[in-house]
């Protein structure tokens, strides 16, 4: 456990990241002594006390994304959070961007994974640079990690820097990690009704990759079917849809981190904060 | 699956509390949930007792508030109780509502010794 900013992730290792805190971390509390006794929850017995706390559970991870959303904007880093199911193809889209995009910015990759630092590897090997943070028990990477990462990371100004969650598509829409976006990645092997059976994902997502279109003539995938089924869930999703074994599609991917990138380099990006 | 984390943020919450309320221990926590929010109260419960070992919160009873779901139909521009969110709106049927409440994953107050 992280003595300095009491972070209790016990069983989460970051590459390189020995503990050592020299940033300021925002404690609030509450500082109100509630209704008594006699209010309405009260037993009316004992020396109990009501104290209010009306705090979001997630409050303080919802500092660190403020946080880290503040350091991205001010820095001109565009961050995109990337979460699918396991086996989505978020590396192998991601390697293959890389190899584009690095020509024409500055990459970093945090690699959110259970165990092993074989994807951090795999992004590596593309030039970028790349740290992984095994969540060991944990099901999603949270704020606190990836301002950790981003430390050790160090993505210069202007950079992109892309957040690849674990593959898990319940938890990690919970979690801001202060991203200018959640891109959600659905491949067409998954199901039509993925949006459906998971839609806190799909609400918090401003992108939508379908990919592995390649293999559609071989599925029985509805594709106007399952951008139906995401926009009931979400009616701003954007879609985009492609290969990353063929490069079908790819460039308008990269055509839209670049608009964003733009954007937020001009001042301009609408991040959205979680809830 | 994430109800382990979120109740270590709410043990977080709660020694703040402490430490700024003047209080050792906690027999009552009083959570707010909005029926949308990704939360399953059984495991809520079972890691709650857990996670809360060794804290002013162990042995506390833990109550959670349900928040019903309400969303705006854009087509008939009322405010309707929806129970998923791919739900479409009640009265007239459209999709693409907007969520106004019920992902909410708020603690609301301790009752404390």
């Amino acid at each position: 456990m992280c003595t300095t900013c009491g972070c209790g992730e016990g069983e989460t290792t970051i590459e390189g990241h020995a503990h050592h805190h020299d940033h300021e971390h925002h404690h609030e509390h509450s500082h109100d002594y509630g209704q008594g006794p006699a209010h309405a929850h009260a037993p009316g017995m004992s020396q109990s006390r009501m104290v209010q706390v009306e705090q979001d559970i997630l409050s303080k991870n919802n500092q660190y994304a403020a946080a880290n959303r503040n350091h991205f904007t001010g820095h001109e880093i565009l961050a995109l959070n990337l979460v699918s199911s396991p086996g989505s193809g978020k590396t192998t889209l991601l390697t293959k961007s890389l190899e584009q995009l690095q020509q024409r910015f500055s990459v970093a990759v945090i690699e959110g994974d259970q165990q092993t630092a074989n994807d951090a590897e795999r992004i590596r090997a593309t030039g970028a640079k790349a740290l992984q943070i095994n969540t060991g028990r944990g099901c999603h990477l949270d704020a606190h990690m990836v301002g950790h990462g981003v430390e050790a990371l160090k993505p210069a100004d202007g950079s992109l820097l892309f957040i690849e969650n674990v593959g898990n598509l319940v938890c990690p829409a919970a979690f801001d990690l202060g991203e200018a976006h959640k891109v959600v990645i659905l491949s067409v092997t998954e199901g039509e009704d993925k949006p459906l059976k998971y839609p806190d994902m799909f609400h918090a997502a401003g992108l939508m990759l379908l990919n592995k279109i390649d293999l559609l003539p071989y599925l029985d995938f509805d594709v106007e079917q399952c951008i139906e089924n995401a926009r009931r869930i979400n009616p701003g999703i954007k879609v985009i849809q492609l290969s990353a074994t063929t490069g079908e599609g790819i460039d308008g991917w990269l055509q839209w981190i670049e608009a964003e990138h733009r954007q937020i380099a001009a001042g301009e990006l609408e991040t959205v904060a979680q809830d | 699956m994430h109800e382990m984390s979120l109740c270590e943020s709410l043990l977080q919450l709660i020694e703040d509390s402490a430490a700024s309320n003047h209080f050792t221990k906690v027999k009552t926590v009083w959570l707010e949930i909005g029926k949308l929010a990704a939360v399953e109260p059984e495991a809520m419960r079972f890691n709650f007792d857990l996670v809360m070992k060794g804290s002013p919160a162990e042995g506390a009873k833990l109550e959670m508030v349900e928040l019903p779901a309400i969303a705006r139909c854009v087509a008939c521009e009322k405010d309707v109780e929806i129970s998923q969110r791919y739900d479409g709106c009640p009265d007239c049927g459209a999709a693409g509502l907007i969520l106004s409440s019920g992902d909410e994953m708020r603690i609301r107050e301790l009752e404390v010794i």
